[in-house]
C-alpha cells in the first residue's frame, strides 16, 4: 500500500475552512439541492461536522478501508444523514449528491496543489475518489435501507387494517377478503374472526372471496381450517363469492371445500338469515323500487 | 378434584369442566357420563368447555368419542363455549372434531338440544340429519 503523502492531508487540514465554504457553494449550485425540504443553516453545520469527521479519520492515513475504525464516525454520520434525508423525502440520487458535491471540491483543491507534479496528483486523484465512492455508496445503503423499514411498517399496518370483521346483522358475522391470502394474514384473519365471534355471540360467518385474485391449494387450506374453528366454536360459515374462474380452479386442482358455498354476498346472507331464523319480507308501503 | 360433576338438569345432562383436564380425569368423566346417560335416560349432553385453556390431542379425541358413545345411546352431545386459542389448536393439530356438535355457550347449546329433540320426536326424518 503507497503511503499517502503527507502533504495532501496537511493541505486538506490547513484549508478545511476554504474546503468548506466551496463545498456548501457547490451543494448551494448544485440541481439537486433541496432548499426546499432543509434550510441552508442546518446544511451547513451538518456539512462542517461531516467534514471535521471526515478530516478526523484520513488523518490516521487510512483511505482505503471505511470499515476500519477511525471511520467509525463518519459512517455512522453518513447513515444519519441519509436516514433523515429519506424521511424528508430527498432522492437517492439527491442523498448521494452531498458526498459526491464533497468529491468534486476536493479533487479542485488536489489540482490546484498539484498543478506542477502531474504524476502525484494522479495517484492522490484516484485514490480520494475511490474513497468518497465508497463513501457516497454508503449512503444509497442506508437509504435503501430505511426505505425497507418504512416499507415494513406500511405492511404491517395494512396487514392490521385489511382484515375487517363486520358485524352484518345480530349474530351473523362478515369478513371481506381482499387481496392474497398468505400464511400471516390467514392467521390474522382466523384471530380476529374468532375474537369476534366470542364478543358478538354470532352463529353464522360469512367468509366473501370475492376480492381474493387467485385461490390454490393453500389458500383453500386457511379457508377451512378457518371454517373448521369457527365449527369449533359453535359458529358455522359460508364461504360467498365463488367466481367461475375460482370454481373452475377449485375443481381442477381438487379441493374439496366441505362447507355451504354461495355465489354472492345476497346469497350467502339470505342463507345466514334462514340460519338464524329470519325472513326478509318487502314491507307493503314501501314504494317499488326497480 | 378427582371428579368431574354431571348435574341432570331436565332430559338433559350438564358437565362444566373447570379445572385442567389431565388424561385419567377424562377417562373418568368418559366412564361416569356414559353411565349416567345409561341410567338417567337423558337425551342430551351438554359439556361447557368455556374454562378451558389447553385441550391437548386426547382430550379432543375424548370429547369426539363422548360424542359418539352418546349418540349410539341415542342422546346428543353438544360441546360449547370453546376458546378461539383452543379452536386454532385443534385445527391445527387437525382434530376438527368431525361428528360433534357445537354451540357457542350454554344457552345456544340448550337451544341446540331442545330443537334437536322437538323435531325427533316430531319428524323421525330430521333427527339424524348432521350439518
Amino acid at each position: 500500500m503507497p503511503k499517502t503523502d503527507k502533504s495532501t492531508i496537511q493541505m486538506i487540514m490547513a484549508r478545511k475552512k476554504e474546503i468548506l465554504k466551496a463545498w456548501l457553494e457547490a451543494q448551494y449550485d448544485s440541481k439537486s439541492i433541496r432548499l426546499d425540504l432543509i434550510n441552508k443553516g442546518e446544511l451547513a453545520t451538518q456539512s462542517e461536522d461531516f467534514l471535521d469527521a471526515f478530516v478526523d479519520a484520513i488523518k490516521t492515513e487510512n483511505l482505503t478501508d471505511i470499515s476500519a475504525p477511525e471511520y467509525k464516525y463518519v459512517v455512522q454520520m453518513l447513515g444519519d444523514i441519509s436516514r433523515s434525508r429519506t424521511r424528508q423525502g430527498f432522492s437517492p440520487s439527491e442523498t448521494a449528491m452531498y458526498v459526491f458535491s464533497l468529491k468534486d471540491t476536493l479533487l479542485h483543491f488536489l489540482q490546484d496543489a498539484f498543478s506542477d507534479k502531474p504524476e502525484e496528483l494522479n495517484k492522490e486523484v484516484l485514490r480520494f475518489s475511490k474513497l468518497l465512492d465508497s463513501l457516497g455508496l454508503l449512503t444509497f445503503e442506508a437509504y435503501t435501507h430505511s426505505r425497507e423499514d418504512v416499507i415494513q411498517r406500511q405492511q404491517q399496518e395494512i396487514l392490521e387494517l385489511s382484515t375487517p370483521v363486520i358485524r352484518i346483522w345480530k349474530g351473523v358475522l362478515s369478513v371481506p377478503l381482499i387481496g392474497t391470502l398468505d400464511s400471516a394474514r390467514t392467521q390474522t384473519i382466523m384471530e380476529s374472526l374468532l375474537q369476534q365471534i366470542v364478543a358478538t355471540e354470532s352463529s353464522v360467518a360469512i367468509l366473501d372471496i370475492s376480492g381474493v385474485p387467485a385461490v390454490d391449494t393453500l389458500v383453500a387450506q386457511h379457508l377451512l381450517k378457518t371454517v373448521s374453528a369457527a365449527r369449533l366454536m359453535g359458529a358455522e360459515c359460508i364461504i360467498s363469492g365463488i367466481r367461475p374462474e375460482i370454481a373452475q380452479t377449485m375443481v381442477n386442482l381438487g379441493v374439496d371445500i366441505n362447507v355451504k358455498t354461495k355465489a354472492t354476498l345476497g346469497e350467502a346472507l339470505k342463507e345466514a338469515f334462514s340460519r338464524i331464523g329470519l325472513r326478509v319480507v318487502r314491507s307493503e308501503a314501501a314504494p317499488e323500487r326497480s | 378434584m378427582d371428579k368431574i360433576p354431571i348435574l341432570k338438569m331436565g332430559q338433559f345432562l350438564l358437565v362444566t369442566i373447570q379445572v385442567d383436564m389431565h388424561d385419567r380425569l377424562a377417562m373418568t368423566l368418559q366412564d361416569d357420563l356414559t353411565r349416567m346417560v345409561g341410567t338417567s335416560g337423558a337425551h342430551g349432553v351438554l359439556i361447557d368447555i368455556s374454562a378451558l385453556d389447553i385441550v391437548d390431542s386426547f382430550m379432543g379425541r375424548m370429547l369426539s368419542s363422548i360424542a359418539s358413545m352418546t349418540r349410539i345411546m341415542d342422546a346428543e352431545t353438544v360441546v360449547v363455549g370453546m376458546q378461539p386459542a383452543v379452536a386454532i389448536t385443534l385445527v391445527e393439530l387437525g382434530l376438527s372434531l368431525p361428528g360433534v356438535l357445537t354451540a357457542l355457550n350454554v344457552d345456544k347449546g340448550m337451544e341446540m338440544l331442545t330443537t334437536r329433540l322437538g323435531s325427533s320426536r316430531g319428524d323421525s326424518k330430521a333427527s339424524h340429519e348432521d350439518d
